[in-house]
């Protein structure tokens, strides 16, 4: 049975309401596209983890489909702060979420210990630090050779973790390069992955060899959404669009403007609309 | 020599620190100008490294966020993100990490994280990034901000990632075996630790900026060193290179689809 399938369709199939979970890309390849049908089909109750949860977080929050975010940095990079995503933490707009917090190294570890199949990440981290007093979640673990002292936090083992990538194979390899974030990690912690891809190829007979991150019998379903990462960018493919971030810290800092902008931009439209959106980039 | 602004100062000053050794993990914003000056001007070698995973990067503009698809065309090597906390930031192969701050002690502690109450925020932060572990993991810390009486302040709200923490020997009793914060440029001043007690006390004026300045945008009460020095004020090369960075950054940031 072929993985290839629309992107409504592999939504649908695979995400759950109350689901646990991860759309990842680090500044680079940011599943948007993705971000947007889960909007557009409504699910309710998401945990979301995210090391940077950016605009597809203060979007999918705004929108009121996530009950917990689990997160290490949650800014507008380059830009400020996230205003949809701070309206839920200061105010309960438009409902109260959890907050789990924690640093990129944490994330990082926990995502690696997911795909290792550990329970639990272990690194040298925190020390100092306010976040371990206010995230339960944060233990340590003293080293049983050297007597040191090390953070402990649980492996991420998201319920579906979504990726964009440049090109899947016909067989359903997946390839990314550039920055490459921590993709591989999220989708092997994983239990189910979508991938959304600029395009599919026949194969990748003349590519570099180290390019295919994860195998076709690793990934659940691939969509192929042009442009999908839009307005965060794919390396050989577009640029990332820089005024679009600078635009957004606007659109998010009224409620009235944002709902708007969700309704014709996200609500009203379809995966196709993304390769109008990188024309020019 | 033409007029420069505070913050050219600070950029240029806070430049003029690293060398072409340095192994810099660079947080985004001043440090980002910051070292890229420093690249461009007397530091042509050394190894800028950020939290995307880019090591040996050379960016022809600043980048926006510290992902930017230029960050890693002009990189040595690209790697991963647990890659990148685990085998560099945590290997200790970093000697200096560059950090801005939204709100700062005097003992160097930095808040990036919440104004007020964590679970009751006046003001939600974008929270620490990789900076809880920068500031144990590298060698020694430098960091970068504008003065102000609400960033410079008595007592952060939240310790997002430690400085000397009470000050003295803090950092050691924690078991924490880097330097910490070794030096703090503002728009008006460069500041050092005291080797006791950690306290960070000024040690050079910017060309023009008097004590009193230095005060009244300051929430503590502020030491300065015996042998207080003036900053050099930027030459024409260092002001060139980064007008000329700012010029290239600008078009390249407002061009969006047009660029």
């Amino acid at each position: 049975m072929s993985k290839v399938m629309p992107l409504d369709q592999a939504v649908r199939e695979n995400l759950r309401n109350g689901d646990t979970v991860a759309f990842e890309g680090f500044t680079h390849l940011i599943p948007h596209a993705a971000g947007h049908e889960v909007i557009r089909q409504g699910f309710r109750d998401l945990t979301l983890i995210r090391m940077t949860p950016d605009i597809i977080y203060d979007q999918m929050i705004g929108m009121g489909i996530a009950k917990k975010v689990v997160f290490s940095y949650a800014g507008n990079p380059g830009v400020g702060l996230l205003r949809r995503m701070r309206d839920a933490i200061e105010n309960g707009h438009p409902r109260t979420i959890e907050t789990v917090e924690h640093s990129h190294a944490a994330m990082a570890n926990a995502y690696e210990a997911g795909a290792s199949g550990l329970p639990c990440a272990v690194f040298r981290g925190y020390k100092g630090a306010d976040l371990p007093k206010v995230n339960p979640e944060i233990k340590s673990i003293t080293c049983p050779f050297t007597g040191e002292e090390l953070a402990a936090i649980p492996a991420h083992r998201p319920d579906v973790t979504f990726i964009h990538a440049q090109k899947a194979n016909e067989k359903g390899d997946v390839l990314i390069e550039g920055i490459v974030g921590v993709q591989k990690e999220a989708a092997l912690a994983a239990k189910k992955v979508v991938v959304t891809v600029e395009e599919i190829v026949p194969d990748f007979k003349g590519l570099h060899p180290n390019l295919t991150i994860l195998p076709h019998w690793t990934v659940t379903a691939i969509s192929v959404v042009k442009g999908g990462a839009h307005p965060s960018y794919t390396h050989g493919y577009y640029a990332r669009d820089n005024a679009a971030y600078l635009e957004w810290d606007k659109i998010s800092a009224d409620r009235e403007l944002f709902t708007q902008w969700m309704e014709t931009n996200v609500l009203k439209a379809t995966p196709e609309v993304f390769a109008e959106r990188i024309k020019g980039l | 020599m033409s007029d420069f602004t505070p913050n050219e100062m600070m950029t240029i000053a806070a430049s003029r620190a690293l060398t072409s050794k340095d192994v810099c993990f660079v947080g985004i914003g001043a440090p980002s100008a910051a070292c890229n000056v420093a690249r461009l001007t007397h530091a042509p070698d050394i190894t800028l490294i950020y939290e995307s995973g880019t090591i040996g990067t050379a960016p022809d503009v600043l980048p926006l966020s510290i992902g930017d698809g230029e960050l890693c065309e002009t990189a040595v090597s690209t790697v991963a993100v647990p890659e990148m906390f685990r085998y560099w930031l945590q290997g200790g192969r970093i000697s200096i990490g560059f950090l801005g701050a939204a709100q700062i002690d005097k003992f160097g502690n930095i808040n990036t994280t919440v104004i007020g109450d964590y679970h009751k925020p006046k003001v939600r932060l974008p929270g620490g990034g990789g900076a809880p572990e920068i500031a144990t993991s590298c060698g020694e810390i430098y960091i970068t901000l504008k003065q102000a009486t609400r960033s410079m302040v008595e007592k952060i709200d939240f310790f997002t990632s430690f400085g000397h923490g009470e000050g003295g020997d803090h950092r050691k009793r924690l078991g924490i075996t880097t330097k910490g914060p070794t030096l703090l440029i503002t728009d008006l001043a460069i500041w050092k630790p005291d080797p006791v007690t950690k306290e960070f006390t000024v040690v050079s004026l910017h060309p023009g900026v008097t004590r009193e300045q230095v005060q009244e945008t300051c929430g503590w009460t502020v030491k300065f060193a015996d042998d207080l020095e003036e900053t050099p004020a930027p030459t024409e090369l260092e002001l060139k290179t980064l007008r000329d960075l700012q010029e290239r950054t600008k078009r390249a940031h407002e061009g969006g689809k047009a660029a």
